[in-house]
């Protein structure tokens, strides 16, 4: 008796919430894959199944390829350095010197900014002419330039913005897991004769690995899930050169209004962003120590 | 390590910091004073606050305010009720279906609401809620997220407290209320504040479902008003950019350990 009044506990407590997961999550989710065999309804037209017609399509968009392609370069370019610079920021703001509750906040103050707002602030650099950067270009004599503006610079403008935003965001992680390693470990090591450079590479970094993991993960879910920047600094363009497949989401289904192709666009950044969880987690998974 | 070192890593420190808190110190500059001194530093520049009387008459600030505030509180709260309830039925009691659902529970850190919108979008258009604070906050109340901290932080409370407590002839509800609860505010404290800035901040779901002022967050509405005036001066936007930023950025600086120690403590799993 006892244990089937737990069991009657157990999913009353946890249906509420179970039930908002699975109509916002599961099966928005189901149904993206689902939308994604059907034509867009238009007009007296109304929507029908099309089978794999609109993966047909996909494959021919020169847009799509472009944006993912965006999307990796992204990736590729935000994620190491970022979390380079995190490691960095932990590693110079462990040590007691004056000033380091300044430089901490210095660090993690982005954090805290809406993404949305740090576009903003950072359009007033980039402005042709007006802009920061062209008045300190300007002082050496240097012409207009025109970051968000040229296709060649437009992703990389914006790379800089995520950078900035994220690198003291994923600090805090490593400033954590820093503090938590026993400094016995560095001092046995001092003693065997091991240098600096030697401790941080046998001993600080693999014990940092789960922090690794752990914030690499979060990082490249961000690089897909985070494109507020580029409603304020590009809009995408050039010529898509610095849209983002959810940016290019965003635009397909509620600027279009072309639902279905939106739809196939998701199960893309779906599938991609579940690939790359399940394949950090085995690239890391020889490397890291759980308890 | 050597005098030489130090300076070195005291010197790396302060210009990362430097280069870290410009962009911001700049928007600070631009805001306080007149559109003249954009790119003139001078200390003698007059300092005003006429960009900010400007913004907040060009656009209905105090409503965005008013509906983030709303919808902040809104989400953060219910965030806490549902998200209690689940977690205690996941530490504390068994049932079929337990780990299973826990897992499909966790699916949501990795799939998020962020990125289904579109389909997200058609269920609050079946709803009738589109354009509606509810909408922008339905898909998030009951958080994945939130529902592993708080169990990870229900786990650790030992079970003998649980246990007396029942012998006095507490139900379940009243244990979670009064054991469970109290023990785990720190674990309350940093999902709030970080849930807190994650809906401040939110903007594309809000953007997609909200078309009216009545309804439009502040970063929403800061978009509005910093793409539609072109002819607005950047003076005037970049004191918007402030003052939709300003709460959190003051909340942080007042509670700067907290909101630090929040952010690990919800990183560390």
């Amino acid at each position: 008796m006892k244990i089937k009044r737990d069991w009657i506990w157990g999913w009353t407590l946890i249906a509420p919430a179970l039930a908002l997961i699975f109509l916002f999550t599961h099966i928005p989710a189901l149904m993206t894959l689902w939308g994604s065999l059907f034509s867009t309804p238009r007009g007296r037209k109304p929507s029908h199944f099309v089978g794999l017609a609109n993966y047909e399509r996909l494959i021919q968009d020169p847009t799509f390829w472009k944006v993912l392609g965006n999307n990796a370069i992204y990736a590729l370019g935000t994620i190491p350095v970022s979390m380079a610079l995190a490691l960095a920021m932990a590693l110079l703001v462990n040590r007691p010197f004056k000033g380091r509750a300044l430089a901490r906040m210095a660090y993690f103050t982005p954090t805290v900014l809406p993404l949305i707002a740090v576009a903003n602030i950072w359009l007033f650099f980039y402005t042709p002419g007006f802009g920061l950067i062209d008045q300190v270009l300007g002082l050496f004599g240097a012409g207009q330039s025109n970051f968000l503006g040229n296709a060649g610079t437009a992703l990389p403008a914006i790379m800089v913005v995520a950078i900035w935003k994220e690198a003291g965001f994923f600090m805090i992680f490593y400033l954590a897991a820093l503090q938590a390693i026993p400094p016995q470990l560095a001092e046995a090591a001092k003693i065997e004769g091991a240098g600096a450079w030697t401790i941080f590479r046998r001993i600080t970094l693999p014990l940092l690995m789960p922090t690794t993991l752990f914030v690499s993960i979060n990082a490249v879910i961000n690089a897909f899930r985070l494109v507020d920047h580029i409603f304020i600094l590009t809009g995408g363009g050039p010529d898509n050169a610095s849209s983002l497949l959810l940016y290019y989401i965003y635009e397909t289904s509620f600027r279009f209004w072309d639902t279905a192709y939106g739809a196939t666009l998701s199960v893309v950044l779906l599938a991609l962003m579940c690939l790359l969880a399940i394949g950090q987690f085995f690239l890391f998974d020889r490397k890291v120590h759980y308890k | 390590m050597s005098a030489f070192d130090r300076y070195l890593w005291n010197g790396g420190a302060a210009l990362l910091a430097a280069l870290w808190i410009a962009p911001l110190l700049y928007a600070v500059w631009t805001a306080f004073h007149p559109s003249a001194y954009e790119a003139h530093f001078t200390l003698t520049a007059p300092l005003t606050l006429e960009n900010f009387v400007k913004a907040w008459n060009a656009a209905p600030f105090a409503r965005y305010f008013l509906n983030t505030f709303i919808l902040v509180t809104g989400i953060t709260a219910a965030q806490f009720v549902l998200c209690s309830l689940a977690a205690y039925g996941f530490a504390r009691f068994s049932f079929p279906g337990r780990d299973l659902l826990f897992s499909l529970v966790l699916l949501q850190l990795l799939v998020m609401p962020d990125i289904l919108i579109v389909e997200n979008y058609k269920i609050i258009h079946a709803m009738n809620a589109v354009d509606t604070l509810q909408a922008i906050a339905l898909p998030y109340i009951a958080s994945g997220f939130g529902v592993f901290l708080i169990r990870q932080a229900f786990m650790t409370v030992p079970r003998e407290l649980d246990d007396a407590a029942r012998i006095e002839g507490s139900g379940p509800l009243a244990i979670l209320w009064r054991v469970y609860v109290p023990l785990a505010k720190p674990t309350y404290l940093a999902y709030g504040l970080v849930s807190v800035s994650y809906h401040w901040n939110n903007f594309l779901w809000p953007l997609i479902v909200t078309n009216s002022v009545e309804t439009r967050p502040v970063t929403v509405g800061l978009s509005v008003f910093a793409t539609t005036d072109s002819g607005t001066e950047w003076a005037v936007i970049n004191a918007a950019t402030l003052m939709t930023s300003a709460p959190l950025l003051l909340a942080f600086l007042l509670f700067q350990r907290q909101f630090v120690q929040s952010f690990m403590r919800a990183g560390i799993k």
